[in-house]
């Protein structure tokens, strides 16, 4: 059904060489206003890798039926639907996190790289193969999101997992990392420009990786003498 | 020897020497009127910014040396420090420079590729992210119950034990400050402005301050170093938009005065809005750009979230260069009216 070799390059496409956030810059509205803290930007990546995979199965199944000219429209309201689904559970049980991450639970639903897979992958493939592609693609968000969101939270005020009461209860306070005790806070990096400079050093730092691989790549070559 | 014989200035080194000359002056006064606390933290700054450029340079690949030495990196650091509280905590003084060298400049492409002034960048990311700590100003010595000396300052500065009261005793709020929190109170400005802090036109100290840097400005207009556009289209742009709100209403608005004589103005529209990588290049751009610097200024000042707004006017303004230049491209002699367009068209 489904190859070891499919398997891994599905997986290296959304963690490494097609990342969403590094990569395609893809969904960047969502990660740049909800990485200020390592929790709220876990439960927005989650929520947009769960729609990802159910819609990207969804999509394919129906693959066969849509006509052409009305895909958009058909995947946009099974996106919907998933989306809607999505916000009322965390409404029902994660209620103070949800008031948190606010508005852009339901714009999952105009998350580009939502709607990118579903039309580019899961519109051509398999639902397998496009479930596998959608949670490698969200888990790459994801991972984005949680290494910006630590990073702002970190450099902002000094801790780590912050508000991780809103979900588990008062009692989950004491899981908050006080990393940087007596830390005075550095109020940028938690604001809207700290986003953009942060994500600018992750996408940076991503293009200098690949920059040296391909280097190595290079030298590892033998010239013809 | 070929054409043309005029004493060539323009070599970057001879430039930056110019403006750290220019500022002289202003330091003088500073210590002069504010004790000797800015020398702290023009050392501090300048000793850090020549690190985080050595740091970056060599990170990027070029030859440290003949970079390292051609001063940019102690303008930009002498600006910033000049802009800071003059009783700033280190890691304050230290995390400006360091943004301002390593991302205003390098991160962008290094001297002459920035589009952002570095010290303005780096006075922007301090006020948004330590809005107490960048409070902290000793007052002028003539009004404070005491003042400090250099290694009071420095003991301050790296933050030993230094009593709370004896730096209350010696720090005041800025007149930019006084005249805000007047305001919020609704004071009149006639009823704000009796107190001791604002002396004749803008602030006991402060307006001395604002006439050192000016001579030192007009020092680098004189050696053509700067061209008069930036300067007098930032200071009329302050002039005309405070003169126009005082006029309709002056218990509301400061003076027109007050604004142009008021900390940072004179330092902003001579050595910061006149910067040749991050401003406009055209003639009538330099004009567009200084109004423009100038009537924001008052604009942030009066209706913004902070006392002062020349840091955010200038940003704001190097934002809008590529728009201005593009607008403002002399007509080439002999060349049609409209700009690059074909007459015939």
């Amino acid at each position: 059904m489904m190859t070891a070799t499919e398997f891994r390059s599905l997986f290296q496409n959304g963690l490494n060489k097609q990342n969403a956030g590094l990569v395609q810059l893809l969904g960047l509205c969502p990660l740049l206003a909800i990485s200020n803290t390592l929790v709220n930007a876990l439960a927005l990546g989650l929520a947009t890798m769960l729609v990802m995979v159910f819609s990207s199965g969804a999509v394919s199944g129906v693959r066969n039926f849509v006509p052409h000219e009305i895909r958009i429209p058909v995947f946009v309201l099974i996106i919907a639907a998933l989306v809607t689904v999505i916000d009322l559970a965390m409404h029902a049980y994660v209620h103070r996190l949800y008031l948190v991450l606010g508005i852009f639970i339901p714009l999952i639903t105009t998350n580009c790289i939502v709607l990118a897979r579903a039309d580019a992958f899961a519109s051509k493939n398999h639902p397998l193969h496009s479930m596998v592609d959608a949670f490698a693609m969200g888990l790459g968000l994801t991972l984005v999101l949680v290494v910006l969101g630590g990073f702002r939270e970190l450099a902002g005020q000094g801790t780590l997992l912050s508000g991780i009461n809103l979900v588990f209860g008062e009692e989950a306070k004491q899981f908050v990392l006080h990393v940087l005790p007596n830390y005075q806070g550095f109020l940028l990096a938690i604001l809207p420009p700290g986003a953009f400079i942060s994500l600018g050093l992750l996408i940076a730092a991503h293009n200098w990786n690949k920059a040296r691989a391909e280097q190595r790549a290079h030298a590892a070559i033998p010239s013809p003498a | 020897m070929p054409a043309p014989f005029i004493l060539d200035r323009s070599s970057v080194t001879q430039v930056m020497a110019w403006v750290l000359a220019a500022l002289l002056p202003g330091v003088a006064v500073y210590v002069w009127v504010f004790g000797p606390g800015i020398l702290v933290t023009l050392s501090l700054a300048t000793v850090t910014a020549l690190a985080a450029e050595a740091a970056m340079l060599k990170a990027r690949g070029y030859p440290v040396k003949p970079f390292l030495t051609d001063l940019s990196a102690i303008v930009t650091a002498w600006l910033l420090a000049l802009s800071l509280p003059s009783l700033a905590p280190w890691w304050l003084i230290i995390t400006g420079t360091v943004f301002a060298i390593v991302v205003a400049k390098h991160l962008y492409g290094g001297l002459g590729q920035n589009i952002f002034n570095p010290a303005m960048v780096g006075y922007a990311v301090l006020i948004v992210s330590f809005p107490v700590q960048m409070t902290q100003w000793s007052g002028p010595i003539e009004l404070t119950p005491s003042s400090l000396s250099f290694a009071q300052s420095a003991a301050v500065i790296f933050g030993g034990d230094f009593p709370k009261a004896a730096l209350d005793a010696v720090t005041m709020a800025t007149p930019l400050d006084t005249l805000r929190t007047g305001l919020l109170q609704q004071l009149t400005i006639d009823e704000i402005m009796p107190k001791s802090i604002f002396g004749q036109y803008g602030g006991t100290g402060f307006e001395w301050l604002a006439a050192a840097f000016l001579v030192g400005g007009l020092l680098l207009w004189a050696l053509r170093i700067i061209g008069w556009q930036v300067p007098l289209a930032f200071l009329a742009g302050i002039w005309l938009t405070a003169g126009f709100l005082h006029f309709f209403d002056a218990g509301r608005f400061g003076a027109p005065w007050f604004h142009l004589f008021a900390p940072s103005v004179m330092l902003g529209a001579f050595f910061i809005a006149t910067d040749p990588v991050s401003g406009a290049t055209t003639p009538r751009g330099k004009l567009i750009f200084g109004f423009g610097a100038g009537f924001l200024t008052i604009i942030i000042r009066t209706w913004g979230g902070y006392p002062d707004g020349v840091a955010f006017a200038i940003l704001l303004m190097n934002l809008s260069v590529p728009l201005i230049d593009a607008w403002t491209q002399p007509r080439i002699y002999g060349g049609s009216k409209r700009n690059g367009k074909d007459p015939s068209a």
